[in-house]
């Protein structure tokens, strides 16, 4: 007779660990294509940190770029509900892949006195940020780069005094040169 | 080319793919399709109820296997067809809804009977289309049909702006391989990876205790008999899932029945026990798995899917394999073949522990011979109709009692909804499945509760002189609700009794439908042989059973098999008294 297992066994799953993930979407460009993937994230509970989309050189293809946390499965699950949509024609997660990050913010500051307003655009300058617009209490800043960097320069603007910040949200290209390893980490 | 109402493309467009039987209920924006089917060469069938005509195209579907077509006007109409879109979606059941819409430049305007229709139904349909152009019309239309009975099946939803269906335009019924390149991003895998396919055939030869535990997608591939010769080459034993029930002959000596939450004793323990669970087309459902990480906790997991999102999304699995089960059954099958099956003798002792374990806690009720015990009626059923009719049933006790008592023998026998579990399907679904298949006996399993949830559509049985026959299991209770309370809320019954309800006797003859009843054991065969020698009327059986009968064995939800709740006489013992709780 097969011995029954009497002990309560736990089924072994593997160990996982949460990061940010960058995954790239190409659809086509139909009316409510947009409603379908955003419906998607808020209905089997996953958060975005950003989505930007946009046109793409053919007219009738959308690229969309989103930004996500999760542990691998849901990544997994994520890539797979995407490419279940009837109008996705490609989906790649690239966090693994180099790649060119960049997002652009504007961020409304308030500047005080003459020493803070110096300070602000010193940290511009470092950060290769513009001054875009001025008032009387006020400078309103323009910087590009990765997520992390605009991060960092957010915070060092915060003693300051944040008045208003808008952010594009994570645009992502694959660098050419890694083109050619693509195949391996393809996950299609 | 000649110039064509946009309402009569749309039905060359469903003679194009074939369509017999449409079920729905008219309003103004869909009037023009209506217009157009008053002399089509189809049956178009008018329910009471638009959630009801969605029920009868799905019971259609899953009957025949062919696209179930639902048709509701804008607004109240389409929302009506929410539920069951979403049923037909939980269980993967092709089905092609279309809905009139107020006029193009209405929309967005608040306009009378507008709802935003694509927007309501998208996570509940596999795709929905709004027509924005006529010219599009018969491509959508084509595509709807393809992209709901292709892959993992499900309903798409076409929605058509009343000017839409009034305007005139040139109809050129696309080809197949026009829709196809018209989809690039949809392709699904039918094939399955060999790579996968072999290490799946070589851990099915290493296994000392494999089940397999098998789902819906056999039913909807037609892969049954790839399945039976799997499972008597191997000799391993098979579980289904409510889903599944069919797909694998119940008398057979390999059949485990059952398993998850209300599965059987031996089934249950046979996964728990497993070193190798061959999971063909099911999807892991918390109602099969019970407490995830205590499932089948030493066994190599082999996945079967046509859909890749099924395959990881509540288990990791060790051996993925995505195509479609027919396909990959058979190249498995060839793998297996390739080398003598000497490792089957290796599985006997499995074998003998399992024949030990239904000896020991088969699957039994209290009989009565005071009270009419559901049950028996379910068996009664299956012995009046010698185990071939087609089986429908509602959502509770009953639809449990339905799965566990009649013992299916083909694919497609029993419908029910699985996933979403939806009170108000078994009946209209069993309309929809007789005109699909008038050469079965097709009779619904209902409770009292779910039955009344679409009472108002033996109007339409009566209409098209449907011979479906009801079973009510009349309990006076939502009994489901009621079982769990008794269980796990201290016997508080909280808005479970249903004693106002009508005389099913006089109700259904009030419609033109026939009435029976049966209040003691003795009287049910009788009932039974009485309603089956009526064939142009449905009848209408009103059981009244044991109020407080109920479904065991019970796996709690949650929690693991180890902690099954069984009854005095499945758990061996002679005690008629239940243990609870
Ligand atoms: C539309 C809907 N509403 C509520 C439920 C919750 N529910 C599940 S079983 C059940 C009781 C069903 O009662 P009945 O049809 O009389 O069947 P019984 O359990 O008594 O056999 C209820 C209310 C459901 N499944 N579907």
């Amino acid at each position: 007779m097969v011995e029954e297992i009497k002990t309560v066994k736990i089924r072994k799953q593997p160990e996982t660990k949460i990061r940010k993930h960058t995954i790239v979407v190409r659809v086509q460009h139909n009316f409510g294509v947009l409603a379908r993937i955003t419906g998607l994230f808020a209905g089997r509970g996953y958060n975005i940190e950003s989505l930007t989309v946009g046109k793409t050189q053919d007219p009738d293809i959308a690229r969309i770029t989103i930004v996500v946390e999760g542990d691998e499965r849901v990544i997994e699950q994520i890539i797979k509900q995407l490419r279940k949509l009837i109008e996705t024609l490609k989906v790649r997660d690239i966090t693994d892949i180099p790649h060119i990050e960049r997002e652009l913010v504007l961020i409304k500051v308030h500047t005080g006195d003459e020493k803070a307003r110096d300070e602000i655009m010193r940290l511009t300058n470092i950060f290769r940020g513009k001054i875009v617009d001025v008032s009387t209490d006020t400078y309103t800043i323009e910087v590009t780069g990765d997520s992390d960097k605009l991060e960092a320069f957010i915070e060092l603007l915060r003693p300051f005094g944040l008045k208003d910040i808008a952010r594009t949200g994570t645009l992502a290209l694959i660098r050419e040169s890694a083109k050619s390893k693509l195949q391996k980490h393809q996950v299609e | 080319m000649e110039k064509k109402r946009g309402a009569d493309i749309v039905v060359d467009c469903l003679l194009a793919e074939g369509v017999d039987t449409v079920f729905g209920l008219p309003g103004g924006a869909i009037m023009e399709v209506y217009d157009a089917l008053f002399n089509a060469p189809l049956k178009n069938i008018l329910t009471r109820q638009e959630i009801a005509a969605s029920h009868m195209a799905d019971g259609y579907a899953r009957a025949t296997g062919k696209v179930g077509v639902v048709l509701a006007t804008s607004g109240p109409g389409a929302t009506n067809l929410v539920t069951g879109l979403a049923t037909a979606f939980m269980d993967s059941i092709p089905m092609v809804a279309i809905t009139g819409q107020v006029p193009t430049s209405y929309i967005g305007t608040d306009a009378f009977q507008e709802a935003d229709v694509t927007g309501i139904t998208r996570p509940v349909t596999k795709h929905n289309f709004l027509v924005t152009d006529i010219k599009d019309l018969p491509m959508i239309m084509r595509q709807a049909f393809y992209i709901a009975r292709t892959g993992r099946p499900g309903p798409v939803l076409v929605d058509i702006p009343k000017d839409i269906t009034q305007q005139y335009s040139e109809c050129y019924i696309p080809t197949d391989e026009e829709v196809k390149a018209s989809l690039p991003g949809y392709n699904p895998h039918y094939e399955g990876n060999i790579v996968q396919i072999k290490k799946a055939a070589e851990l099915i030869r290493q296994a000392k205790r494999p089940v397999l535990y098998v789902g819906g997608g056999v039913n909807l591939a037609g892969a049954n008999k790839e399945l039976l010769e799997l499972a008597e080459l191997t000799r391993i034993p098979v579980t289904t899932t409510n889903m599944g029930k069919g797909a694998f002959p119940e008398t057979h000596p390999l059949a485990l029945h059952m398993l998850g939450m209300h599965g059987t004793y031996y089934a249950n323990m046979a996964v728990y026990n497993s070193d190798l669970l061959i999971s063909v087309g099911s999807r892991f459902d918390d109602r099969v798995t019970g407490k995830i990480q205590e499932f089948a906790p030493e066994a190599k997991i082999i996945h079967i899917d046509i859909d890749p999102a099924s395959i990881s999304k509540n288990i990791v699995v060790d051996v993925p394999i995505v195509g479609d089960v027919k396909i990959v059954l058979k190249k498995l099958l060839k793998e297996l073949q390739k080398k003598p099956v000497e490792w089957v003798k290796a599985r006997e002792s499995w074998l003998k522990q399992i024949e030990k374990w239904k000896e020991e806690h088969p699957l039994i009720y209290e009989k009565s011979d005071k009270v009419i015990k559901p049950q028996y009626v379910i068996e009664e059923i299956y012995n009046v109709t010698k185990g071939d009719a087609i089986i429908s049933a509602g959502v509770g006790q009953h639809q449990m009692w339905a799965a566990m008592f009649y013992k299916y023998s083909y694919p497609r026998q029993f419908l029910n909804s699985g996933g979403l579990g939806t009170m108000g399907f078994g009946f209209p679904a069993a309309i929809g499945a007789k005109m699909g298949r008038p050469d079965k006996e097709v009779i619904a399993i209902e409770g009292d509760g779910s039955f009344i949830m679409n009472i108002q559509d033996i109007a339409t049985a009566v209409q098209y002189r449907v011979p479906i026959k009801v079973a009510i299991i009349n309990n006076e209770f939502l009994g489901m609700v009621r079982q769990w309370q008794q269980f796990f809320y201290d016997n508080r019954y909280s808005s479970v009794c249903l004693s106002v309800q009508p005389d099913f006797v006089k109700l259904a003859e009030s419609f033109g439908a026939v009435g029976l009843r049966a209040t003691k054991p003795s009287e049910v065969k009788e009932v039974l042989q009485k309603a089956m020698s009526i064939n142009d009327r449905p009848v209408i059986m009103d059981f009244v059973v044991d109020r407080e009968e109920n479904v065991l064995p019970m796996v709690p939800a949650g929690k693991s098999y180890k902690e099954m709740i069984l009854t005095p006489r499945q758990k061996g013992e002679a005690d008629t008294m239940y243990l609870v709780g």
